[in-house]
């Protein structure tokens, strides 16, 4: 019975002992687009910096702005900026997010490489994506129907898509992707279909392009040159649809939070970004 | 000194038992108190009959009726690629097969059992998605018959395990009455077997659909979650529960989508409550 007594509280002791915050990690959460940054970015630092431990993990911009809001992360990583809605939850639940923009990111829109399709403008894209064109003869392909990839709700890209290429960044407008859309739930989940299907289109962050995949050229409209989602492109911002990516803190970074941020904006930092095949925001 | 121990454990097995009911009646209560809230913004028809699903747009569209559909089409798929296998299954088992076979077929299907749904899931995107687009040459294979192809294996240990059963209980006397009677070892099962058992078999067919209908990984990597209403079933589908699994992150704790989700949670939970009272019925009719 004693012996009971005393690992009962054994028991509740080590679980208060690790359930207790632990002062040397950080807790990383957000955008799949920018999970293998942070991934580069954490290691790098925890190489210099070995006393203190720093998690990644994604699940989406939304995840990660949630996972704040609740507590379960330091810093949010997301890849659209932060939502009225959001800020509202974050002011009811006591806190205040703080906004840092660390990198840029092209979006590339990729199809199978037996697609005869090299160049599209944003309209089209736009065309494509709504479901108004279902056909690739109309863009100037082969007589197939188009299958639609994009990422889940939760992805930091679907929004920053919907709103900067359907939308074309006006709130007025209220174009929705099409609802024959295949909801994919990431980025590699797009990367294999379009390697393996002819008729299909996608889009995701730049680094996830690879030769499996062919990359269009974009222009804003048919008057534009077509320009290629390459690193040199999106910094001369050529390029048309590229978009920032941003870290969120509770309140102004402090401590071990202001180290690791002040690292990512450091010359080392941001030649991670340029390894990681996003653009640099200090050049 | 005994008869603590004895009567301590007593309550403990007596609260064990009620626990199960008691977190049965706290997650319905958790559902209803979450999902309700919806109501209060999106009136309940808009909910269910709606054809848009979009959760995020401002202002939200939380028509669930494409998801609705979705589900029912995999499930019906499901069903009728995994009864009459399933059955068949099961009679060759209980009645035709040899010990040996026996032994070694009803391993087999135990271990398809415990496969775990994202493995089989895994399978089904690298194998049967490129077969199906091959095949009926489709722009896409993630469509509802993937998942439908899967989810019977997912759906046919449930349906023989309890199928084979329900043979098994059918009284000696009634086979051997149809032998005695001239009847082929084919028109004893057909006729008298069978029928004896439906009831069982029956109740292991509900109980199989349960277990389609709830199932989440695999189909929300091969039927493509397109929330569109579906035309056939060679088209992607979004179901019930791939939503409630791929927006649950997303969604922001207290919003109208938060809720709604709850609310598809809803509408599972009296889906599945349906299908197992209907098991129950069926399972309480053959015991009498």
């Amino acid at each position: 019975m004693e012996r009971i007594a005393i690992f009962a509280v054994w028991f509740l002791v080590s679980c208060y002992a690790f359930a207790g915050p632990d002062k040397n990690s950080i807790q990383i959460k957000g955008s799949d687009t920018m999970v293998n940054l942070g991934q580069a970015w954490a290691e790098k630092y925890m190489e210099e910096n070995s006393a203190e431990f720093i998690a990644v993990t994604g699940g989406g911009s939304g995840t990660g702005i949630s996972s704040l809001i609740s507590g379960t992360c330091d810093i949010a990583m997301c890849s659209r900026t932060i939502k009225r809605k959001e800020i509202d939850l974050a002011k009811n639940r006591g806190v205040s997010p703080d906004e840092i923009k660390v990198a840029l990111d092209g979006l590339a829109v990729v199809v199978n490489l037996k697609n005869p399709i090299e160049n599209l403008t944003v309209d089209q894209l736009a065309g494509i994506f709504t479901g108004r064109i279902t056909n690739w003869e109309e863009v100037g392909g082969e007589d197939k129907k188009i299958v639609i990839l994009s990422r889940e709700v939760n992805s930091g890209t679907h929004v920053y898509f919907k709103e900067y290429v359907l939308q074309k960044n006006d709130s007025k407008n209220k174009d929705e992707f099409a609802s024959s859309a295949l909801l994919l739930s990431s980025s590699q989940a797009i990367a294999d279909e379009v390697a393996g299907n002819p008729s299909a289109i996608g889009y995701y962050g730049m680094g996830y392009i690879s030769p499996q995949q062919k990359a269009v050229h974009v222009a804003l409209d048919s008057n534009a040159e077509y320009i290629a989602p390459t690193i040199e492109n999106v910094v001369s911002g050529k390029y048309p649809i590229s978009r920032p990516l941003f870290l969120y803190t509770n309140g102004q970074p402090q401590g071990l939070v202001k180290k690791f941020i002040d690292f990512t904006l450091s010359p080392e930092g941001q030649e991670i970004i340029r390894q990681t095949d996003f653009v640099p925001i200090n050049k | 000194m005994r008869k603590i121990k004895e009567f301590i454990f007593e309550r403990l097995i007596l609260f064990s038992g009620l626990a199960s009911v008691f977190f049965v009646l706290l997650i319905f209560f958790f559902l209803l108190k979450e999902g309700l809230a919806v109501f209060k913004t999106v009136p309940i028809g808009d909910f269910l009959a709606g054809k848009n699903w979009y959760p995020i747009s401002d202002p939200a569209q939380l028509g669930i009726l494409p998801l609705i559909l979705g589900s029912l089409m995999v499930t019906l798929g499901a069903t009728i690629i995994s009864v009459p296998i399933g059955t068949a299954c099961a009679v060759y088992i209980a009645e035709v097969a040899p010990e040996k076979i026996k032994n070694f077929l009803k391993s087999g299907i135990e271990l398809l059992a415990a496969i775990p749904s994202v493995v089989l899931g895994f399978i089904g995107m690298v194998t049967l998605v490129p077969w199906v687009k091959k095949i009926f040459h489709l722009p896409t294979g993630l469509t509802a018959l993937s998942g439908s192809i899967m989810l019977a294996f997912m759906a046919m240990p449930t349906i023989v395990s309890i199928a084979e059963d329900a043979l098994y209980s059918v009284p000696k006397s009634y086979k051997e009455g149809a032998f005695a009677l001239g009847a082929t070892h084919w028109q004893t099962i057909w006729r008298v077997l069978l029928p004896s058992a439906s009831s069982g078999i029956l109740a292991a067919v509900m109980l199989g659909i349960g277990r389609v209908i709830g199932e989440t990984m695999a189909v929300m990597m091969i039927t493509g979650n397109a929330a569109r209403i579906p035309q056939s079933i060679l088209q992607p589908v979004r179901t019930l529960t791939a939503t409630i699994a791929a927006e649950m992150g997303e969604a922001v704790v207290g919003s109208e989508h938060y809720f709604a989700l709850f609310a598809i949670g809803i509408v599972l939970f009296v889906f599945s409550f349906a299908i197992n009272v209907t098991a129950e019925l069926f399972l309480h009719k053959d015991k009498r």
